[in-house]
C-alpha cells in the first residue's frame, strides 16, 4: 500500500464546509481519512509530509486552458501545459477545442486523452466543439463527443453568432446533461477591435472592442438558457454589464453561470498605455490592495502585446464589477484562459499579435491577492471557485476531499511572497504580463491521484 | 533648448518646451529653405530609410526632400516592393535595414504603435510618419508652426478640428500639441466619428458645426472618407457636406480673421468649398512648405543637433 500523510495543515474543503486543522491520509491514490485521527489509521511506514502553517485543499481545477494539442505544439503541449499546471497548484484542467484541427469529433477527443495519458502530469479533461470546425455553421456530433468523454462543449476563441443554431445546440446538449460554455462576443459589434473601447483605445488609436459586444451575447445566452433549460456557462467575463445581467438572471433561477480570469480583475485597459500610465491611474488601487510587505513595481512599454487578450482588459469600473460579482457569488468560477503563443508571434505590431496570455502559474497568486488579501472573499470561498464550483458545473467527481475521492490535493501557502520569473516557467511560452510582479500566495505542493507531482524547492517528482 | 530624445514617436509624450524647441529650430531651417543654396551638411554621411508600410505620397516626398536638404543618404522602402508581403515580420525587415547601417528609420504604418515597437527592437533613431489612427507627430508640428507663424502665438487661440476625428492620427497629434501649447480645441463632426471619449483628451466635443466654428481662430479640416468599411459611419458624402462641409456661408459667420487648414489631400466640394481652398484664408499650401522645415528640424534634433543657433552658423 502506497500512503502519504499530510500533517499539521489547515484543511479547507468547501464541498464539505470544512475549514479546520486536520491531517489528511492518502492511500492508493484515494483520500483515506481527514481529521485528527487520520494519523492513527496510517500504516507504520507511511510517508509523512509536514504541512503545518499551510492550507491543504482539494486539487485545484482550471476549466479553461489551451494546451494547443493537436497541431500547435510550438506554443504548448500537453506535457508542458500540465507541467505549468502543477506549478500553479492545479490537478485538473479542461482543454479548449480550438486546436488545429479542432476537437469536433470523437477521434480528436480520443487523441487528446491518449496524449494526456502518456504525457500529462494532471487530469486532462476535454471540451468539445459546439459546431463543426468551430465554424459556427452546423452542429458538431455532440452525442459522439459526449460518448468520447467531453465534459462540456464550446466554440471558445469563437462565438456561435447564429442564435437559432445556438438554441438548437442548447436543446441538443441538454439531452446529454452536457453544459455549454460560450465565449461571448458579438462579431458585428466588435468588428476588428483589439482592445477595450474607451479613453485608452481613443488615445492609443487602436480599434475598440466595446463591452456591449460581450453583454449582447451574455443576454442572448440568458434568454436561450431560459428558453431551453440548458446550462449555459459564460466564459472569461470582462464587462460590468455582463455581471449585472447574470446576477439578475440567477435571481430568477435561469441556469446560467460565469467565470472570471485574474487578468481581468487585476489589470485594466490603461496597462496598454504602458506601466507608467497604469501605475499612475488604475494601478493605484492595486498597490493599495496588495498587502505586500514591499512593492517593487514592474515596468513595461506601451503597446505591449502581452496585454492583448480576448476579451480585452477593460476599465477600472469593469474590474471592480467583476470583483463584486466574485464576492457576491454571481461569478462562481475562477480560471486562467491559459493561452500560450510563441515569442515571435507576439513580437509584432499590436494589431497583428494573437490574442491571449498564459496564466496557470500565476492565477492562484493573483486571485489570492485581489480576493483574499484584499478581504473580498474568505479563503474557503475562493478555493470553492477553483474546486467544487467547476466540478459541479462539469459533473466531475473531483473538487472535494471526501473519503474515497481521488487524492488530488493542493497545498497552499497563502502568505508566501514571491516574484514570477521566466526562469521558473514550465510552460513552453512566455506571453505573460506578470513577470517581475511582486505576488503573494502560492501553491507549494501538488498531489495528483496520491502522487506528489510537484513540490516547491524540490526536484519535480518523476512521473 | 530642450531636446534629449533619440526618437520622435508621438506628441503625447512631449512637453510644451520640447514642442517649442522643434518650432524654433524649424524657423531657422525655413530661412535655409529660402536661400539660393538650400542644403546644409547636418546629416552628411548618415543613412535614412523611409520605411513606408502604408502608402503615402505627400508625407514621403516631404521627408525625402527634408533629408536631401540635410545631405543624408536615402533609401525608400515601400510595402508594395517589400518582403513584408512575403510574410517577413516588421521586426525582421527593420533589423535587416539596420544591418545595412541605417541611422534613421522614418516609418509610416497602418498599425498604431508600430514606431514604438520598432524603437524597442532597433538601435536606430525612429521617426513616426503616421501610425494607424494613433499619431502623426510631424504633421501636428508643422500645423503648430504654421499657426504660430500666421497668428504670432498659439496660447489662447480657439482651434476647431472638423471631420473624421475617430480614425484620424492628425487629429490626435494636433489635440496633444495644441492643448499643450495652450490653445482651446473643439472637435466637431458626426457623433459616429467624434465620440465623447475625446473630451478626456482635454477638448470640447460638439456636433453643431456653426457653433463649433463661430469663435474659431483656426478651422482645421480633415479629409472625409466614405470607403466600404466606413459606410456605417454616416449615410452619404452629400449628407456630410450639407451638415458639416465648410462653405462660404458658414465661413462668413466666423471671425473675420479666422484661417482654414487641411492636411491634404483635400476633397473639393466635400469637406471644403473649392473657393475657400484657394482663398487667402487658406493655409493649405503654407502647411506643405512648412512641412520641410519642420521635418528637417526633427531629423536634426533627433540626431543630437543643438537648436537654431547651430543652424544659423552653418
Amino acid at each position: 500500500m502506497n500512503s502519504l500523510l499530510l500533517t499539521g495543515g489547515r484543511v479547507i474543503d468547501p464541498a464539505n464546509r470544512l475549514d479546520a486543522p486536520a491531517d489528511v491520509l492518502i492511500s492508493d491514490g484515494k483520500i483515506a481519512a481527514v481529521g485528527n485521527d487520520a494519523a492513527k489509521q496510517a500504516p507504520a511506514n507511511v510517508e509523512r509530509m509536514d504541512v503545518s502553517g499551510l492550507v491543504v485543499c482539494p486539487g485545484l481545477i482550471d476549466l479553461h486552458v489551451h494546451f494547443r494539442e493537436p497541431g500547435q505544439t510550438a506554443k504548448e503541449t500537453i506535457a508542458t501545459g500540465t507541467a505549468a499546471a502543477v506549478r500553479g497548484g492545479f490537478t485538473s484542467v479542461v482543454c479548449m477545442p480550438n486546436t488545429s484541427p479542432s476537437i469536433d469529433n470523437a477521434a480528436a477527443v480520443a487523441l487528446v486523452h491518449e496524449r494526456a495519458s502518456q504525457h500529462g502530469v494532471v487530469n486532462v479533461f476535454v471540451a468539445g466543439a459546439i459546431t463543426k470546425g468551430i465554424a459556427g455553421e452546423e452542429l458538431a456530433p455532440i452525442g459522439g463527443l459526449k460518448r468520447a468523454g467531453v465534459v462540456a462543449i464550446t466554440d471558445d476563441g469563437h462565438c456561435v453568432q447564429n442564435n437559432e443554431l445556438m438554441r438548437r445546440a442548447c436543446e441538443y446538449a441538454k439531452m446529454f446533461d452536457l453544459p455549454l460554455m460560450d465565449h461571448c462576443q458579438d462579431y458585428s459589434l466588435v468588428t476588428t477591435g483589439v482592445m477595450h473601447e474607451g479613453y485608452w483605445s481613443t488615445a492609443l488609436g487602436l480599434q475598440g472592442w466595446p463591452s456591449a459586444g460581450e453583454e449582447m451575447i451574455v443576454a442572448r445566452n440568458i434568454l436561450l438558457a431560459e428558453l431551453t433549460g440548458a446550462n449555459v456557462h459564460c466564459q472569461h467575463l470582462s464587462a460590468a454589464g455582463s455581471v449585472a445581467l447574470i446576477r439578475a438572471a440567477k435571481k430568477r433561477g435561469v441556469p446560467i453561470s460565469g467565470e472570471a480570469c485574474p487578468h481581468h480583475f487585476t489589470l485594466t485597459d490603461a496597462a496598454i498605455a504602458g506601466s507608467e500610465k497604469f501605475w499612475a491611474t488604475d494601478g493605484k488601487q492595486l498597490t493599495l490592495n496588495s498587502q505586500l510587505s514591499s512593492l517593487n513595481l514592474p515596468s513595461w512599454p506601451n503597446y505591449d502585446t502581452n496585454f492583448k487578450m480576448n476579451p480585452p482588459l477593460r476599465s477600472a469600473r469593469d474590474r471592480e464589477a467583476i470583483l463584486e460579482g466574485l464576492a457576491d457569488g454571481t461569478i462562481e468560477i475562477l480560471c486562467s484562459d491559459h493561452a500560450p503563443h510563441c515569442g515571435f508571434e507576439k513580437e509584432v505590431e499590436f494589431d497583428y499579435a494573437p490574442f491571449g496570455i498564459t496564466g496557470l502559474e500565476v492565477e492562484l497568486a493573483l486571485s489570492l491577492m485581489q480576493l483574499y488579501h484584499a478581504k473580498r472573499l474568505s479563503l474557503a470561498d475562493l478555493i470553492a471557485k477553483y474546486t467544487v464550483a467547476p466540478a459541479r458545473l462539469l459533473r466531475l467527481k473531483k473538487g472535494t476531499l471526501n473519503v474515497g475521492a481521488d487524492a488530488d490535493v493542493t497545498v497552499i501557502d497563502p502568505e508566501r511572497e514571491w516574484t514570477f520569473e521566466r526562469a521558473d516557467t514550465a510552460s513552453k511560452s512566455f506571453n505573460n504580463p506578470f513577470y517581475g510582479w511582486p505576488l503573494k500566495g502560492k501553491a507549494v505542493a501538488t498531489i495528483v491521484g496520491g502522487k506528489k507531482v510537484w513540490v516547491e524547492q524540490a526536484e519535480a517528482v518523476a512521473v | 533648448m530642450s531636446w534629449n530624445r533619440k526618437h520622435l514617436l508621438d506628441i503625447e509624450s512631449l512637453s510644451a518646451a520640447e514642442i517649442l524647441t522643434v518650432l524654433d529650430t524649424a524657423r531657422a531651417f525655413k530661412a535655409v529653405g529660402e536661400r539660393a543654396i538650400k542644403k546644409v551638411p547636418a546629416l552628411r554621411g548618415k543613412t535614412v530609410v523611409n520605411l513606408f508600410v502604408e502608402p503615402s505620397t505627400r508625407t514621403r516626398i516631404s521627408f525625402e526632400l527634408s533629408e536631401q536638404r540635410l545631405s543624408a543618404d536615402i533609401i525608400n522602402f515601400t510595402a508594395e516592393a517589400s518582403s513584408l508581403k512575403k510574410g517577413e515580420t516588421l521586426k525582421d525587415t527593420a533589423k535587416n535595414l539596420e544591418a545595412l547601417n541605417a541611422d534613421f528609420i522614418v516609418i509610416r504604418h497602418s498599425a498604431a504603435g508600430a514606431p514604438h515597437f520598432l524603437s524597442r527592437v532597433l538601435n536606430s533613431h525612429v521617426i513616426n510618419a503616421g501610425d494607424g489612427a494613433h499619431e502623426h507627430p510631424t504633421q501636428a508640428l508643422l500645423d503648430a508652426f504654421t499657426i504660430r507663424e500666421r497668428k504670432g502665438k498659439i496660447e489662447g487661440l480657439n482651434v476647431t478640428i472638423l471631420g473624421d476625428i475617430l480614425f484620424s492620427r492628425v487629429a490626435r497629434s494636433n489635440i496633444w500639441a495644441l492643448t499643450k501649447l495652450g490653445a482651446r480645441v473643439t472637435l466637431c463632426g458626426p457623433a459616429t466619428l467624434v465620440p465623447r471619449t475625446f473630451e478626456q483628451m482635454g477638448c470640447r466635443v460638439t456636433h453643431n458645426v456653426d457653433e463649433a466654428i463661430r469663435d474659431a481662430d483656426i478651422i482645421h479640416l480633415l479629409r472625409i472618407q466614405h470607403e466600404r468599411q466606413r459606410q456605417t459611419m454616416f449615410p452619404s458624402i452629400g449628407e456630410y457636406t450639407q451638415l458639416f462641409g465648410l462653405n462660404k456661408a458658414r465661413l462668413a459667420q466666423t471671425k473675420p480673421d479666422s484661417l482654414v487648414m487641411h492636411p491634404g489631400p483635400i476633397n473639393r466640394g466635400v469637406e471644403i468649398d473649392s473657393d475657400i481652398a484657394d482663398s487667402d484664408r487658406s493655409l493649405i499650401l503654407e502647411q506643405v512648405t512648412n512641412g520641410i522645415a519642420v521635418r528637417m528640424a526633427v531629423l536634426f534634433l533627433v540626431n543630437g543637433g543643438k537648436g537654431p543657433q547651430e543652424i544659423a552658423a552653418s
